[in-house]
């Protein structure tokens, strides 16, 4: 008798925490987002009226708006593509990093670890500032240029996408590298001589055997990436220009200045659903899949 | 030879990609000049600033505390989830269970700062609570979205820990209370330290959810230095950067060395 009580102590408190901070939020986000905006305070009506007998007072007015608008849905776009272009460089420079890690010996694989992964404790904030020193106008990096005769005068390396784009996968890399050392670590190397045996060339070794046993790695390693850069806020407005504009940016001003409420929750709801929704689901049936296939 | 050489050519060139800027940053921290950029000579003179800064100073105390009493909460509740996903059997609505620990951890933080500052905004329409955000309600976000980093951290301990030792104690009369805080939970000690430093450096380092629900007397140290820096450079920051830098990557070691004695 009394394992159960406990048992229900250990479930239902954090159970009961999540429900009321973070379920209940986001149904708020959903109710207002279908909200009819109105000027006031706050800045949409209520969903059920009692004035004249009870009535529901909801629209799908903000997501139209929303999605028939090319400032939001071009945002969205770009945040898409920003993402992208982020996580294969992140891939680009963080595989061969973790392949080479998970391949040396193991005293100076544990040291090389957690030299990698030790930058990824330190602020976020203050690296992406420490880029904005790099790249200012008579930064290092222009120094360096200049001395070399590369540039007769100080290039615009910042308040670009191009910085932007520096700047997520200098902060993200980490994020890559470890789950895609997980991965690589698990593998028998043994299999790289066998395919070297065999007579296969690094290239082909490469692509045949070390490529496809890394999916899991890669996928998961992405997937870390991906998904909160579309969402990134502070890397676009320290080091961003107004070439571009990106769906966090939107998000917030949407919110802070244009006092919308219905249609920045509208936008964050769109973004559950397109962004995050998929990935939870699959992760959840694969968590009870494994699970059963283990017992 | 010739893959040797390819090999260290490679993780030299990352490892100086990762700390190239923090190395800068440092060096900066000890420039004369009030113009970062430009160099005139090594002073302590930003430091001494940093330390006479009311607003830096009151905006670090802040931020202390609101990071350990949010990584001690997510850390009794993360505990429990880990600790629930991986011994006990029957939990009603368990994909809901999955769902509500570990959504967070994929949730751009704008979309978590926007739906807690509407729902302390609808709660305070509802209830009269709470009047005004400030340390509370960023306190309460922070718990909410640490808990699951600690939930995973426990969850991967536990699922790799043999459940024999467990039962071996209950066989030997132990109930059950007594195998949890006898058996289980001192050996699950050092994770547990673990997942308590990743959510002080979460909450510590949180800028965009602590922005959605600050309030007045509620300014965290991410809060101030994003002020100073979003449109130039500070060189009082820099000061603060080297500062930070150091402590946090000697938590990291801590985290590495209390996360990786379970492995063994």
């Amino acid at each position: 008798m009394k394992n159960k009580l406990f048992e229900k102590y250990f479930v239902f408190s954090p159970y009961f925490w999540l429900v009321l901070f973070f379920f209940i939020p986001l149904a708020i986000i959903f109710k207002i987002s279908i909200s009819v905006s109105e000027w006031g305070m706050p800045p949409y009506q209520d969903i059920f009226l009692f004035d004249n007998g009870f009535k529901i007072n909801t629209t799908f007015e903000n997501y139209v708006y929303i999605f028939s608008d090319y400032y939001y849905i071009g945002s969205f776009v770009n945040s898409l593509i920003l993402a992208l272009i982020s996580t294969f460089f992140c891939l680009l420079i963080g595989f061969p990093l973790a392949f080479y890690i998970a391949t040396s010996n193991i005293r100076l694989r544990n040291i090389l670890l957690v030299l990698v992964v030790i930058p990824f404790w330190s602020s976020f904030l203050l690296r992406v500032y420490a880029w904005k020193i790099i790249l200012q106008n008579n930064g290092i990096l222009n120094v360096i240029l200049l001395n070399l005769g590369i540039t007769s005068e100080p290039l615009q390396l910042l308040y670009n996408q191009y910085a932007v784009i520096m700047g997520i996968v200098y902060t993200y890399l980490p994020l890559m590298i470890l789950p895609l050392y997980g991965y690589l670590n698990k593998f028998d190397l043994n299999l790289i001589e066998a395919s070297k045996d065999l007579g296969l060339n690094r290239i082909k070794t490469f692509f045949k055997v070390i490529l496809p046993l890394s999916v899991p790695g890669i996928v998961a390693g992405s997937l870390l990436v991906f998904i909160p850069v579309v969402g990134e806020f502070i890397i676009p407005e320290m080091l961003g220009g107004s070439d571009r504009l990106y769906y966090g940016k939107i998000l917030w001003e949407e919110f802070f200045v244009n006092r919308n409420w219905p249609g920045a929750s509208a936008l964050a709801f769109s973004g559950i659903i397109i962004l995050v929704l998929p990935i939870v689901i699959f992760q959840i049936l694969y968590s009870r899949w494994s699970q059963k296939n283990e017992i | 030879m010739k893959s040797s050489l390819i090999k260290s050519t490679v993780v030299f060139l990352g490892l100086f990609f990762l700390y190239f800027p923090i190395l800068v940053l440092i060096f900066y921290s000890f420039n004369e000049n009030k113009r970062v950029m430009v160099w005139k000579g090594f002073s302590l003179r930003w430091y001494n600033e940093l330390f006479n800064n009311e607003q830096i100073i009151e905006a670090f105390i802040i931020s202390i505390k609101i990071a350990a009493l949010s990584a001690t909460f997510a850390t009794i509740l993360g505990v429990m989830i880990g600790y629930s996903l991986v011994r006990i059997r029957k939990i009603p609505f368990k994909s809901f269970y999955i769902f509500l620990s570990s959504t967070p951890l994929v949730l751009p933080e704008l979309i978590l700062g926007l739906s807690m500052l509407l729902f302390f905004i609808s709660l305070n329409n509802v209830i009269g609570f709470p009047s005004s955000r400030g340390q509370l309600t960023i306190f309460i976000s922070h718990v909410t979205f640490c808990i699951a980093f600690v939930a995973i951290i426990i969850q991967a301990r536990l699922t790799d820990f043999n459940k024999n030792i467990e039962e071996a104690a209950m066989d030997l009369g132990y109930n059950y209370t007594k195998v949890l805080y006898k058996i289980t939970l001192p050996i699950i000690l050092p994770s547990i330290i673990a997942g308590w430093l990743l959510a002080f450096t979460i909450s510590l380092d949180d800028l965009v959810v602590a922005s959605f629900t600050t309030g007045p007397g509620a300014n965290t140290l991410p809060i101030v230095v994003f002020s100073k820096v979003r449109l130039g450079l500070s060189p009082e920051v820099n000061a603060l950067s080297a500062i930070l830098m150091f402590a946090l990557i000697i938590i990291g070691l801590f985290y590495f060395y209390f996360n990786k004695k379970f492995k063994h």
